[in-house]
């Protein structure tokens, strides 16, 4: 049940940011990333995060990917020219490099997939004794208290920084 | 396969919950124009039904019968994709509000289920994720139609949804630090019990401007009167869902009455005791979370036709400067208390 | 029975989208979404190696991503909005001149 579970959230992921990646519309590419981040969130519930899942619903696909789309519709963004060819831009001798860094690639990934032993996960320690939520949070205010204090000062910076950019210049 | 009666009554109980939703959306259909008819000092619909009960049922089939129209010009997958993401959003945030205790079906089951669809231990995350992705739906509805008046009401009604979906999650979070934690089922439990024999431990009580913090938010978040500018008749036509017709504008509206009951639904659980009454046996405690419920809701309709509407830079500047900040020294002065009440 | 080793390779997956959209794509705002997608796919290791090591320190961890993510998201597309209004285009190509 889990697996099959994974194999579809995983499916989902992978197909969405395809489409984020080879659509033309940009309006099309939010709307595909906004599943992805959903199928995420499915991924993040079976790895025992109901909070990270929740907020990265809440977080990405309610509040950045709205911004995403006021961008698109406010700048009008129909439909994009389409790319110069990829001869063009690197070069017949770029294009035989290119092949054999791919193919080296490809084969160093094989050799290491096939030596790697599988590491499954164990039981979840402390899972039911205290919540997800409470460790998370005695974690983040006590031994990370220094970067959730500097988080808060780096959105004050890019609120700033965001409102003063996209000014109308008098 | 056997028939696991759990399985069977979990299922029954979804069937139940839409249901119930689906008829409260028509109830509210009928209660609203009741009532404005009342307030207005006129009979209100009379003619269908006894005192007009089957009004939302003529309405419902004057809408099936009405051509459903796309203008050409409109981008085709995501007009008819966003009625649907607003109408899939509104249902599924009801999906982990308790209405009862744990039921055995006068003691069919083996096993008591409780009157709740699922209870995570993050329920008032889950609820406002939920909530924040309904966005979508009005935002898609106003660019997809391709139309002046559907693209100015739909980022205006979107903005305004998001500006205060900011006060609404600090409210709720004074309540989750009263409670001690997020799930629904335990914020109801820990309002059980009596100070003095006779006041409820209800959070309303201590919490009483989180309370008013998080109604006006809410109705601002469904976009209701007063702050329904972006979908007000006499401004913009009629807002984000002018070009939808028939069943997509049911839907649309189907969409905007649930999420007043989800909304009226959460508060019960957070600030009015959920399924805790007086007099009533434990399982039937289904009755006060459902009249509660109704309360809240004849609130929402009075609300709507005396007060006049906001301006939509007031409404703005009003949940900037006004609300988020209020709503942010309820949250410091609940966490003060807290800490001294316990240290 | 999924592994850590499948929530490697999809984050490895993902993380390629990513880069890919990045490189190949002509539109800014497209190019900042794969870099969003590629944002989650490390959110996604530190999540699934945080479950794997019995912590909870990767989800704290993915709060800060988060957190970090939407502060460049606004800030990234408040300079493409800047950049869309000096030359009404949104193609990387068009800006490369040193000077408006």
């Amino acid at each position: 049940m889990e697996t099959f579970a994974f194999y579809i959230f995983a499916g989902i992921t992978i197909l969405a940011s395809l489409f984020v990646v080879g659509q033309r519309n940009p309006m099309y590419s939010v709307m595909s990333l906004i599943a992805s981040f959903g199928a995420l969130a499915g991924l993040y519930v079976l790895l025992d995060a109901p909070f990270t899942a929740v907020t990265q619903i809440i977080i990405y696909a309610g509040a950045i990917m709205v911004l995403f789309l006021f961008v698109v519709m406010l700048l009008n963004a129909s439909r994009e020219e389409a790319a110069p060819p990829v001869t063009q831009l690197v070069g017949r001798t770029g294009l035989r490099i290119g092949a054999v860094l791919s193919l080296l690639l490809g084969a160093e990934i094989v050799w290491a997939l096939s030596r790697v032993g599988v590491t499954r996960f164990g039981e979840d320690p402390a899972a039911a004794s205290v919540s997800s939520v409470r460790r998370i949070g005695t974690g983040l205010f006590t031994d990370h208290a220094f970067a959730f204090e500097a988080t808060s000062i780096l959105i004050l910076v890019a609120m700033v920084g965001a409102v003063v950019l996209a000014r109308r210049e008098r | 396969m056997t028939f696991d009666p759990t399985v069977v009554a979990r299922l029954g109980l979804i069937l139940v919950i839409f249901n119930m939703l689906v008829l409260s959306a028509a109830f509210m259909v009928w209660m609203e124009r009741k009532v404005c008819a009342y307030i207005q000092d006129r009979p209100g619909p009379n003619r269908v039904g006894f005192e007009g009960v089957l009004q939302p049922f003529a309405d419902v089939l004057k809408l099936l019968f009405k051509e459903t129209l796309r203008p050409k010009a409109a981008d085709a997958l995501l007009f008819v994709i966003a009625p649907i993401i607003s109408t899939a959003t509104a249902f599924a945030a009801f999906s982990v509000i308790p209405f009862g205790t744990e039921t055995t079906l006068f003691g069919l089951l083996a096993e008591p289920v409780p009157l709740q669809i699922t209870d995570v231990n993050v329920a008032v995350l889950v609820i406002f994720a939920i909530t924040s992705m309904g966005v979508y739906g009005i935002v898609l509805a106003g660019w997809s139609s391709n139309s002046k008046y559907s693209l100015l009401g739909g980022l205006r009604s979107s903005a305004q949804m998001i500006s205060y979906e900011l006060s609404y999650a600090l409210a709720l979070a004074a309540v989750i630090l009263m409670a001690g934690s997020l799930s629904l089922r335990e914020i109801v439990v820990s309002q059980s019990g009596m100070w003095f024999g006779f006041i409820p431990r209800w959070y309303i009580i201590p919490q009483f401007f989180g309370f008013i913090i998080y109604m006006i938010a809410g109705v601002a978040e469904t976009n209701r009167s007063p702050f329904d500018f972006p979908e007000a008749e006499q401004e913009l036509v009629a807002g984000y869902h002018t070009e939808y017709s028939s069943m997509a504008f049911a839907m649309f509206f189907l969409a905007e009455y649930v999420n007043m009951v989800t909304v009226s639904a959460v508060a019960t659980s957070l600030y009015l005791g959920g399924w805790l009454g007086p007099f009533l046996p434990d399982w039937l405690g289904w009755f006060w979370f459902l009249l509660k419920v109704f309360l809240l809701l004849f609130f929402y309709v009075w609300m709507r036709w005396t007060l006049p509407r906001y301006r939509y830079d007031q409404l703005m500047e009003f949940g900037w400067k006004y609300l988020l900040p209020a709503a942010v020294i309820n949250l410091l002065a609940t966490a003060a208390v807290v800490l001294w009440l316990e240290g | 029975m999924v592994s850590l080793n499948h929530y490697l390779i999809l984050s490895g997956v993902l993380f390629a989208i990513g880069t890919a959209g990045v490189f190949l794509r002509r539109n800014l705002i497209t190019v900042l979404l794969s870099v969003e997608i590629m944002l989650n796919a490390v959110n996604l290791t530190f999540v699934a190696v945080g479950r794997y090591l019995g912590t909870v320190d990767g989800q704290i961890i993915t709060f800060f991503v988060m957190t970090v993510a939407a502060a460049e998201a606004a800030v990234g597309l408040a300079l493409v909005i800047s950049l869309f209004r000096h030359k009404e285009t949104l193609s990387p190509d068009a800006f490369t001149a040193l000077k408006w």
